[in-house]
């Protein structure tokens, strides 16, 4: 298996039943009235990592992010930071910092006083808040903007200023709140780098909430996919993506085209599934859990199916269909092929060759996969 | 050429006409009446209608001598009343102000931070009294104060106390007029500054180790201050001058200059005595306007 993108935490703490957590979260539940925004949710965070917390809008992950923070009471359930209870503790007692989506910079304040603020607060040294702000500067890139106030700076020196802020009074917990959210693309992908790099020095750990799969699969250790206040499934970005658990999560981390279908072998080593949207018998080379005769899903991603004009060998995994669209991205190709079912299906190609024999639209093509490429889920 | 053509060309244009008309309405009812004030605190006093003689005179055939005459001014450094009557109204002005923010403070703030539903009817509440005449309200606090008001009748009721209390004619009600008439112009401009206020700056503070009350004092009052720069001003230039509540409510030793030019011109009839009072009056009170107005730009400068 692949190790994980983002940060660099060497042995994997989660897999190990002894380790001791750093963030840990006890069955939290937060309700406003009737709705439970974050429904006993537990997590247990591991120091040095970046654990990001991916969802839609609505799904609970800030306000969890909020909690870990002070800002909200949990309804139900402990929150515990470096093994002590952090439930009832405000903000301002809490060895946490928070990176706001907004920022929140002081506008009335020049850079250095923001950043400074919270060892003011501290009532650090005067010499040693100097310091300590002019070396933090200096990591994110600002030394030469100490003096600017920040409507004279761009979202992403914005950014970083928020990001020096949070991180001078070396919290023991960072929280992230779309970091960066506001950032154009190119911009984005340099700055997620920039943040690994800025946490590995640091040693800092990290919850972030995104939104954005590209940006979590990056960044994080480890990703909670959150979905109607419920955590659905925790694990590295390759689990994640490789190992998805629920149609839920293989549908939202990625593309991935879902086969609806039924058992019809089910043995230790493999199984077969008989699915009449895709017109074929799909072959996995291992066994499951789930009842006889039960509807599964099968998904296979996109960049995992090939695309021929000849016949491969056998029958299982193996489709024909005619090619309905063709997108060209530059690095890869999607195409669309439509199944003689009627099911469409989303293949990707890199395109490796800058003369590739091309496969035009309605060219009929076979698709095909390897046995070990499909997931079965069973909810 | 078509009319607005011809128009255009003697520098007739629709934004010329824009700007025209309130310059136009400046002159009308303030330059004209300002100069005339001007020039009747120059001239002597006079037993006539108007009671005061001309400024400009021709003497001989073909001369005209401008008399111009100081007295007034020198008269209200002479005598101790109209100093004393300046001083005091800066005080009374000053102290309402300082009433109005400790007051509309709380009010501006609470108002900002309710739901948006409530906000609005807050605001109305705040905005309400206006639709009654102020006399009409500042003689209502005279049936509330009085030795058998409504507040004294209700105190003797509860066995609170035995005898009435004088609160008529004090400056105690002098100061409840003034801080209750001008509560809502210094409430007004303090609320549309903390409006714009991103609450989450209080959250950031927090988060970085403030406790609440300090968050407010670093974050919230600094940034609040221009608002109640302005609402402050609109209490106090208005509240030196204030005529009518001080006569109503601070009986005859509330002495202030609104007062003593109201005596001048009404009882006195030495008007160019009364218009070197305005005048002065004027001349106190530019710097303050000036200041409010540096205030305003500033806000607006920072709200883009």
């Amino acid at each position: 298996m692949t190790t994980s993108g983002g940060a660099l935490v060497k042995a994997a703490p989660w897999n190990d039943p002894n380790a001791r957590p750093y963030v840990q979260v006890d069955r939290i539940t937060k309700s406003f009235g009737e709705f439970k925004a974050v429904d006993d949710v537990s997590l247990k965070i591991y120091k040095g990592e970046i654990f990001c917390l991916l969802g839609a809008s609505g799904c609970g992950k800030t306000t969890l992010l909020r909690m870990l923070g002070g800002f909200e009471t949990p309804s139900s359930g402990k929150i515990f930071i470096d093994g002590e209870d952090m439930t009832g503790v405000p903000p301002y007692e809490r060895p946490v910092n928070m990176m706001f989506q907004s920022y929140a910079l002081f506008p009335h304040m020049n850079v250095e006083q923001n950043v400074a603020f919270g060892l003011k607060q501290d009532g650090v040294a005067k010499s040693e808040i100097q310091d300590r702000v002019a070396t933090m500067l200096g990591l994110v890139k600002l030394g030469d903007f100490a003096k600017r106030k920040p409507h004279q700076l761009s979202g992403g020196q914005r950014q970083r200023v928020a990001l020096a802020r949070s991180l001078v009074k070396r919290p023991k917990l960072l929280l992230l709140d779309e970091p960066l959210g506001a950032l154009d693309k190119k911009l984005r992908e340099h700055t997620q780098f920039e943040l690994i790099s800025l946490q590995d020095k640091l040693g800092v750990t990290f919850v972030v909430v995104t939104h954005d799969q590209e940006e979590a699969m990056t960044l994080a250790s480890r990703i909670g996919v959150m979905n109607q206040g419920e955590i659905v499934q925790a694990g590295t970005p390759s689990e994640i993506y490789e190992f998805p658990s629920s149609k839920f999560v293989a549908d939202f981390v990625g593309s991935v085209n879902m086969f609806e279908g039924k058992l019809i072998e089910d043995e230790p080593e493999y199984v077969r599934i008989g699915s009449d949207e895709l017109g074929a018998t799909i072959y996995v080379s291992h066994g499951i859990s789930a009842p006889p005769e039960a509807t599964v899903w099968a998904a296979v991603r996109p960049e995992k199916i090939f695309m021929s004009t000849a016949a491969p060998e056998g029958t299982d995994n193996v489709v024909r269909g005619a090619v309905q669209d063709i997108a060209y991205l530059g690095d890869l190709s999607i195409y669309l092929v439509k199944l003689p079912t009627g099911k469409v299906v989303r293949v990707t190609q890199p395109n490796t060759s800058r003369h590739a024999e091309a496969i035009t639209w309605d060219q009929q093509v076979y698709l095909s996969w390897d046995a070990t490429s499909p997931v079965v889920v069973t909810r | 050429m078509n009319t607005a053509g011809y128009m255009r060309r003697f520098g007739v244009t629709g934004r010329g006409l824009v700007v025209v008309l309130p310059y136009l309405w400046l002159l009308l009812f303030f330059v004209v009446p300002f100069v005339i004030v001007l020039k009747i605190s120059f001239s002597d006093i006079d037993l006539a209608i108007p009671p005061y003689k001309p400024l400009l005179e021709w003497v001989g055939k073909n001369s005209l001598a401008i008399k111009l005459d100081f007295n007034n001014y020198a008269f209200l450094f002479t005598d101790r009343l109209y100093i004393n009557a300046f001083l005091n109204s800066i005080k009374v002005a000053f102290i309402s102000t300082v009433l109005c923010i400790l007051i509309g403070y709380p009010m501006a703030y609470g108002i900002a931070r309710a739901k948006p539903a409530t906000r609005n009817l807050l605001l109305l509440l705040v905005i309400l009294p206006f639709w009654t005449s102020l006399l009409l309200r500042v003689y209502a606090w005279i049936g509330l104060l009085k030795a058998n008001g409504v507040i004294n009748n209700v105190l003797i009721w509860l066995g609170v106390i035995q005898d009435p209390l004088t609160m008529l004619y004090t400056p105690f009600a002098m100061y409840i007029g003034i801080v209750y008439s001008y509560l809502p112009f210094f409430i007004l401009p303090l609320y549309a500054n903390l409006e714009k206020m991103d609450w989450q700056l209080l959250e950031a503070a927090e988060d970085l180790g403030c406790k609440p009350w300090q968050a407010f004092y670093k974050i919230t009052l600094p940034l609040s201050r221009n608002g109640m720069l302005a609402g402050s001003m609109l209490v106090f230039i208005p509240a030196v001058g204030e005529f009518v509540i001080p006569a109503l409510l601070g009986g005859p030793n509330a002495l202030m200059i609104g007062r003593v030019l109201w005596d001048e011109f009404f009882s006195n009839r030495a008007w160019p005595v009364a218009s070197a009072v305005a005048i002065l009056l004027l001349i106190l009170l530019v710097p303050f306007m000036m200041w409010y107005q540096s205030v305003q730009a500033r806000e607006s400068a920072g709200a883009r």
